[in-house]
């Protein structure tokens, strides 16, 4: 009989990270969706507020930052779907590795192709906000930061709805809750720097908050794909 | 291209050294306030073919999940090689394998790539030619590289039944493996069957086709 072992942890959580990937590649247009929708969303607020970039300026981090989080919203959904419709998580629930450590794989891959993405994107629509240059770092780091928490969170309201044939309403209701925290401290990041004031206790918070998604979510989302599954 | 499929096993599973066994104890199921089933003794060992039968919507999908470890929502207990299925769930994860009614194989990936990600899941060595004998055991040859998704519905479950030749496990908890695959699809699963009870393997199945197998069957009828 073979051994069973836990030993090989990192090549089933390497090789689901990879999987993903390479799904996603295949598919660009998924990944393409949250970002289309985030240039989009943001382009449109000098339009319907005003082209004044001092007014701009002061409501960028709040826009940037709400729309980056409706974005992530928006990508949710598929998160889990398609492995759930073909049998794969099932499969997964039944591998000897533990389900917490593969859904983490699961849920680095959204923060690649989703999170990511949109930290490295907001600079340039920090510029068309009139945002000030020298916010611009801080606005990266606090949403790379931020999306990955946002990514695990989210992950958890995927899981519980995955077995639902419309459970996008009802993910939004879910997630959005928890996700004000992570608002608060990145909104107060990118604004502590364009005031000049000290940026890294926000980003500090921001980091605590990502640990602690770390730890609570993978657990969080392990049950509720059970749950899912089983029901 | 014409499918031919000829079976030979791709592994040399003769001879488990210990041997399995998975003993189930006045097992239960109730859903939607209904029993599916009640009071059910199942005894499955190494060389046994179980064949788990019942009208539709008897619990037979739900029997085998149970089995399976993966429905825990259940009455009764379960014993794998003697111990409480919960204290040995690693070590029966991997030595069991399940096919559900859902393949279990990515669309969006090719059959080489669905195989490679369940090599390194279950915690086995990646060994390309190994995942190209098991497909061509299937029938796959000339397909590995196509993405699932374009395949028939035969083929994707031809893939999911790959697994079978991929990796050597001990139990096979098969829920209607025969659904969608042609006539000589089945008689190579049916002659594979046999050469894994016969090396020491034992197979919890359930099907609405009559299994022509030079095996005695032990039945359990639901509903």
């Amino acid at each position: 009989m073979a051994e069973p072992s836990s030993r090989r942890l990192g090549v089933a959580i390497g090789a689901t990270l990879m999987r993903d990937l390479k799904r996603v590649r295949r598919r660009r247009g998924e990944v393409l969706n949250p970002l289309v929708f985030y240039a989009l969303a943001v382009s449109l607020f000098p339009i319907g507020i005003s082209p004044e970039a001092e007014l701009l300026a002061v409501m960028a981090p709040g826009l940037l930052w709400v729309t980056a989080l409706l974005a992530t919203l928006l990508s949710l959904d598929g998160l889990f779907r398609s492995d759930f419709d073909d049998g794969s998580l099932e499969q997964m629930m039944l591998s000897p590795q533990p389900l917490a450590a593969l859904s983490i794989a699961k849920v680095a891959a959204h923060w690649l192709f989703t999170g990511l993405p949109l930290a490295l994107m907001a600079p340039l629509l920090g510029i068309m906000l009139a945002l000030p240059i020298h916010s611009i770092g801080v606005l990266m780091a606090s949403l790379a930061l931020g999306s990955a928490s946002l990514s695990l969170i989210g992950g958890i309201g995927a899981a519980l709805t995955v077995g639902l044939p419309r459970g996008g309403v009802l993910l939004s209701l879910l997630v959005l809750p928890l996700y004000i925290p992570v608002l608060i401290f990145g909104t107060g990041a990118v604004q502590a720097a364009i005031l000049g004031d000290a940026v890294l206790p926000h980003l500090a918070m921001l980091g605590a908050l990502l640990a602690a998604a770390l730890i609570l979510a993978p657990w969080a989302i392990a049950a509720s794909l059970r749950i899912s599954i089983n029901g | 291209m014409a499918l031919s499929v000829e079976f030979k096993p791709v592994f040399d599973c003769v001879g488990w050294r210990v041997l399995l066994s998975l003993q189930g104890r006045q097992l239960g199921c109730e859903r939607d306030g209904r029993w599916l089933f009640e009071g059910l003794d199942i005894d499955v060992n190494s060389g046994d073919i179980w064949h788990v039968t019942g009208p539709n919507g008897s619990g037979k999908t739900t029997l085998l999940k149970v089995l399976a470890g993966q429905f825990n929502e259940f009455d009764g207990v379960l014993h794998w090689q003697g111990k409480p299925l919960g204290k040995g769930r690693e070590h029966f994860a991997s030595n069991m394998l399940y096919l559900g009614h859902l393949p279990g194989v990515s669309a969006g990936l090719t059959p080489l790539e669905n195989m490679a990600w369940y090599q390194a899941l279950y915690d086995e060595r990646s060994d390309e030619t190994q995942r190209e004998d098991a497909l061509a055991v299937m029938g796959l040859e000339g397909f590995e590289d196509v993405p699932v998704g374009h395949l028939s519905a035969g083929q994707q479950r031809r893939v999911a039944l790959a697994r079978l030749c991929l990796t050597p496990r001990a139990l096979w908890i098969l829920d209607e493996p025969f659904t969608a695959i042609d006539q000589a699809g089945v008689e190579a699963l049916e002659a594979q069957l046999i050469v894994h009870v016969r090396a020491g393997g034992a197979v919890v199945m359930t099907t609405h086709h009559v299994l022509d197998i030079d095996h005695p069957l032990h039945h359990v009828s639901l509903g």
